[in-house]
């Protein structure tokens, strides 16, 4: 065999080489850039259930839709071992599009420590979550538990009109997570 | 385990005249042919491996309640049976034939880069020896499935890392492996080799290889974002810090499609060796066998979702990804016709590589179809991690992929050793095999649509005889295995002398060389006319 330095192969070989390994790590960076873009992808559709977790704007003048009903429900659950007790205090509204609605979730530390927490709401169906727009909501925000303490946390809420006719019922669901412990 | 001749080498002497002796010979080796071996080998003792997690699953699995081991260890067999299997056995026979094959198909002295050919081999028992030992540190292996799926993968305890590094080695060692079998095949053809002049199993390797470099950096990405969430505070797939863990599952199925296909295109390739060389034809279609494997391979990037339909997709996507999944039908089908095709009026004897192929296309194609019936997103709400999933996959993986490689291994076998095998013994091993893993398989159909749900080691009463015929077929199939080691160990050791064409149909330039090849082959490239 020749000397790989004068041999045409082995620079060909080594060319393709690097080449090849280019396209691997440039893979390898596609998938934590499938990170930013799926995220965009959520909050553009709501795919997923993501709504917003910025307060909506409130504009005067938004029309209310009295011509039909939607039923809203309230569900609460805890992430794994999260020392809470935390639920709705009412699971179901009967609502109109348009009009800002009002209801609480109760949440207690059951420890004789400091806590913080967040929830993380979710919508369902996925598509009604864009129309699913929170004024107020104690999940813009980390909360923060006295050893002990339980209080009442408002979420403000208004429908979408433009939310699609069929979807005659909207699911809230809120995940409490605890703070601090960045293993989740 | 070739006796090379140093004789034929003589024409070159300023070369090494055969393989140094001993122990060095493996661990320094840069030839393909060792490197080929060593590769099969190892994958065939990780088949092992794996298949005893396997026998522990169906032990398991005979009755209902709690017999032989508790769920975390039954999970931890599942995890580990998935892993060993797809990146331990599967993947590494298809790099071994490719290391033998490859450079003797298109006329080439070696492999592109042969000293890198021998560190990815050598990775591989390192990163399985990692792999394995979690079983034995506190908290057991990894439990969670071979999906690796967030939150629960990251209540792996001190094993976890361990995994993460183990996978990472493995996608090192097959990165490097799909470099040089790419490098091998466009830089290193004999003259007048063109690329559709190119047999199959090269063709399809070379697709398969840069299916390999586009998907598994990405595994290597979504292995890392899992321990920069579990260790370093990240929140990747963390939903309380902002992540979410469905991303994992786009990240993980954005490599999990077509690394499936990584799975079964050089299997593809196999069986188009040998179908026209028992049915003394030439292979019908080869053109559209080309591009029907590059259309599956593009179309394997752009289905990834259908593994995932009940995350809760916007009904677009659900719709897109459920027609591009059956639109893979196609070109699958073409290939399928293709074979049934070249055997269409041609002589046809049924040796043992021809049985093994022949139960490729039928059990490949019932895989097939169940695949089908899994892309329907409303009925895969129904099927969705039900022991139907679970039959369709070890459809196409066992009679599939497992069974090219037999059929692999029969078919050039004689001509790596120059021992013919014992031919009634593979018949007998081929049929324990088919009738084996059908007692094994069919009867999962059934207890995924009756509702039985897939890694669970306790099930509900109705279950009961499904799983009991089920746990035979796979004692019958994995003891019958035993049969094909003894069967290699058997023609390795000697054996009826195989002449150098070994099958009177076998076309190629591979069956040019003498039965064993000379430790050195093409160093002067063949002409191809």
């Amino acid at each position: 065999m020749q000397d790989p330095t004068t041999n045409p192969v082995a620079a060909a070989n080594r060319r393709l080489t690097k080449r090849l390994l280019l396209v691997t790590v440039a893979m390898f960076g596609f998938g934590f850039a499938m990170v930013p873009l799926y995220e965009v992808l959520c909050e553009v559709t709501g795919l997923n259930g993501r709504t917003g977790s910025q307060a909506a704007v409130l504009e005067p003048g938004m029309a209310v839709d009295e011509s039909r009903t939607v039923t809203v429900e309230f569900v609460a659950s805890l992430n794994s071992g999260a020392p809470w007790e935390f639920a709705p205090q009412v699971t179901r509204m009967t609502v109109h599009p348009g009009q800002f609605y009002q209801m609480n979730y109760h949440a207690q530390n059951l420890t004789g420590q400091t806590l913080a927490g967040q929830a993380v709401p979710s919508v369902a169906p996925g598509p009604a979550a864009r129309h699913f727009q929170k004024i107020e909501c104690f999940c813009f925000t980390r909360q923060v538990f006295q050893p002990g303490e339980g209080r009442d946390m408002p979420v403000i809420f208004r429908l979408d009109p433009d939310l699609a006719p069929d979807v005659r019922t909207v699911t809230l669901s809120y995940t409490f997570f605890k703070l601090d412990d960045a293993g989740g | 385990m070739s006796t090379a001749s140093p004789a034929l080498d003589h024409d070159h002497d300023h070369e090494h005249h055969g393989p140094a002796r001993g122990l060095k010979r493996w661990l320094l080796t840069t030839n393909h042919k060792d490197i080929g071996t060593l590769y099969l080998l190892f994958s065939l003792a990780m088949f092992f491996v794996g298949g005893a997690m396997a026998l522990v699953i169906r032990a398991e699995l005979f009755q209902p309640g709690m017999q032989i081991v508790d769920p975390h260890f039954f999970n931890q067999m599942t995890t580990m049976h998935a892993l060993i299997m797809v990146f331990g056995a599967v993947m590494p026979a298809f790099v071994g034939l490719a290391n033998w094959l490859i450079p003797m198909m298109i006329g080439a002295p070696d492999m592109a880069l042969p000293r890198m050919n021998n560190w990815s081999f050598w990775i591989l028992p390192f990163a399985f020896t990692l792999l394995l030992s979690t079983l034995f540190i506190p908290g057991g292996g990894p439990a969670g499935g071979w999906t690796l799926y967030p939150p629960l993968v990251l209540q792996t305890g001190q094993a976890f890392p361990f995994v993460i590094l183990a996978i990472h080695m493995m996608g090192v060692s097959s990165i490097m492996g799909a470099i040089n079998v790419i490098a091998t095949i466009l830089n290193m053809r004999a003259p007048g080799m063109t690329l559709m002049k190119m047999p199959l199993f090269v063709w399809t390797w070379l697709i398969t290889a840069f299916l390999l470099i586009a998907v598994m950096p990405v595994l290597a990405g979504a292995v890392t974002m899992l321990l920069t969430d579990k260790y370093f505070g990240t929140s990747f797939f963390n939903a309380a810090g902002g992540g979410d863990p469905v991303l994992f599952q786009h990240i993980f199925w954005f490599f999990g499609h077509p690394e499936v296909y990584i799975m079964i295109l050089p299997a593809f390739g196999i069986i188009s060796h040998i179908i026209p060389t028992f049915a003394r034809k030439p292979l019908f279609g080869y053109a559209s066998m080309v591009y029907a494997t590059a259309s599956i391979a593009f179309l394997s990037f752009i289905v990834w979702a259908h593994h995932m339909f009940t995350v809760g997709m916007p009904l677009a996507g659900i719709l897109f990804f459920m027609y591009a999944t059956m639109l893979i039908a196609v070109p699958t089908g073409v290939k399928v016709f293709n074979w049934v095709a070249t055997m269409w009026r041609g002589s046809m004897t049924f040796e043992t590589p021809m049985l093994f192929a022949i139960a490729f296309v039928i059990l490949f194609t019932i895989g097939g179809f169940s695949g089908l019936m899994l892309s329907i997103a409303p009925a895969d709400f129904q099927y969705h991690d039900t022991y139907f999933v679970v039959a369709h996959f070890h459809y196409v993986l066992v009679p599939g992929s497992v069974f090219s490689l037999m059929a692999a291994a029969y078919y050039w076998l004689p001509k790596w050793t120059g021992h013919m095998y014992n031919e009634t013994l593979g018949k007998v091993h081929f049929w324990l095999s088919v009738i084996g893993v059908n007692i094994l398989f069919f009867p999962q159909h059934f207890l995924g649509l009756a509702g039985m749900p897939r890694r669970i080691p306790d099930y509900a009463l109705q279950f009961t005889q499904f799983n009991m015929i089920s746990t035979v077929g796979a004692f019958i199939f994995g003891l019958s295995q035993l049969l094909f080691l003894y069967i290699v160990i058997q023609t390795i050791r000697g054996g009826a002398k195989a002449t150098d064409q070994v099958w009177d149909g076998a076309k190629g330039l591979e069956w040019t060389l003498s039965s064993p090849p000379p430790y050195h082959t093409f160093t002067t490239a063949p002409e191809v006319k």
